[in-house]
């Protein structure tokens, strides 16, 4: 076991340094077409709103409707009542671990 | 930097739940403690753990781990193109990119600033480092993350994230379309392939740009 771990520390040391000096060493300094450019100003909403539905809704390969679905929903209502961010963190944890202590 | 506070200390009680975690499955006190300070990415370290913890071989775990990493790949092409500098600094840089950064260290339209970035990111880093060892060191005295409700905490934050982005329709459009993307893919997919292919929702959201 410890040996294995330490090959996959080490493995993914490498491949996640790769992984994130890809886009910065392809592409720095340069100046993008419009095209490009138009695009990349879509991949935050693109890619947090993935993460969002992934983090909530993914139960390994499966989907899962669980106490975090009623977290984001809180989370949501609180986000659309423009509450601080402190208040939206206290809000989804508090909604979800109240749903699983009371459960 | 202060945008990013609000996550230090569940950022530190998760990377405390990962050294628990592996230090009861056996993996020592350092090999945590080093992969949480040089590989930093929270989802790759507890698939690596999972699929080892399940018997899962290494070339197994490194798959797992990579794929889910694989979004940043899709961040990195978001940041790079404001990265300046030798091609060694900006892969240096570069490594400091996690999830919120997309929000956390934009300065304009598809324009991001490297002191942001570095500012943003410290305080996980921090938390995320320091909550290893703390786990590490003190075992299961660590509340479980769940029975806190820090699983819908992240998402959450990224829902904050996102909703600043969504005065445009055309961002409105390409976050309905990764929503999509997402929950078609989960059942079907490898865990990280959802979130990466999901970046392909920009193509929907360009023809709804003006």
């Amino acid at each position: 076991m410890k040996q294995e771990v330490w090959i996959a520390v080490g493995v993914l040391t490498l491949v996640c340094f790769a992984i994130k000096a890809v886009g910065p060493v392809a592409l720095g300094g340069r100046d993008l077409p419009r095209w490009a450019e138009r695009l990349i100003v879509l991949l935050p909403a693109a890619l947090l709103s993935a993460l969002v539905v992934v983090q909530t809704f993914a139960d390994g390969k499966a989907l899962a409707l669980d106490a975090r679905a009623a977290g984001l929903a809180a989370a949501l209502v609180a986000v659309a009542l423009r509450a601080s961010v402190l208040s939206v963190l206290l809000v989804a944890a508090g909604t979800a671990a109240g749903l699983r202590a009371l459960t | 930097m202060r945008a990013a506070l609000p996550l230090v200390i569940p950022t530190a009680l998760i990377g405390a739940s990962f050294g628990v975690s592996a230090a009861t499955s056996g993996w020592g006190t350092v090999a945590p403690i080093v992969m949480s300070a040089i590989v930093f990415s929270g989802a790759a370290q507890f698939a690596t753990l999972a699929v080892l913890g399940a018997g899962g071989s290494v070339i197994t775990a490194i798959v797992a781990a990579t794929l889910i990493a694989s979004r940043f790949l899709a961040i990195g092409v978001a940041l790079g193109p404001s990265m300046r500098g030798g091609k060694v600094r900006r892969a240096l840089e570069g490594q400091a990119v996690v999830d919120a950064s997309l929000i956390l260290a934009k300065t304009g339209e598809a324009r991001y600033g490297v002191r942001r970035l570095l500012g943003s990111t410290l305080p996980q880093y921090v938390g995320w480092s320091l909550g290893t060892v703390g786990g590490v060191l003190a075992g299961e005295s660590i509340p479980d993350p769940k029975t806190l409700g820090l699983d819908a905490l992240f998402p959450a934050f990224f829902l904050v994230l996102v909703w600043s982005e969504l005065g445009d329709r055309a961002a409105r459009v390409t976050a309905a379309a990764a929503t999509l993307i997402a929950v078609v893919l989960i059942p079907v997919a490898p865990p990280g392939i959802p979130v990466v292919a999901a970046s392909l929702a920009v193509l929907v959201g360009r023809v709804a740009q003006r």
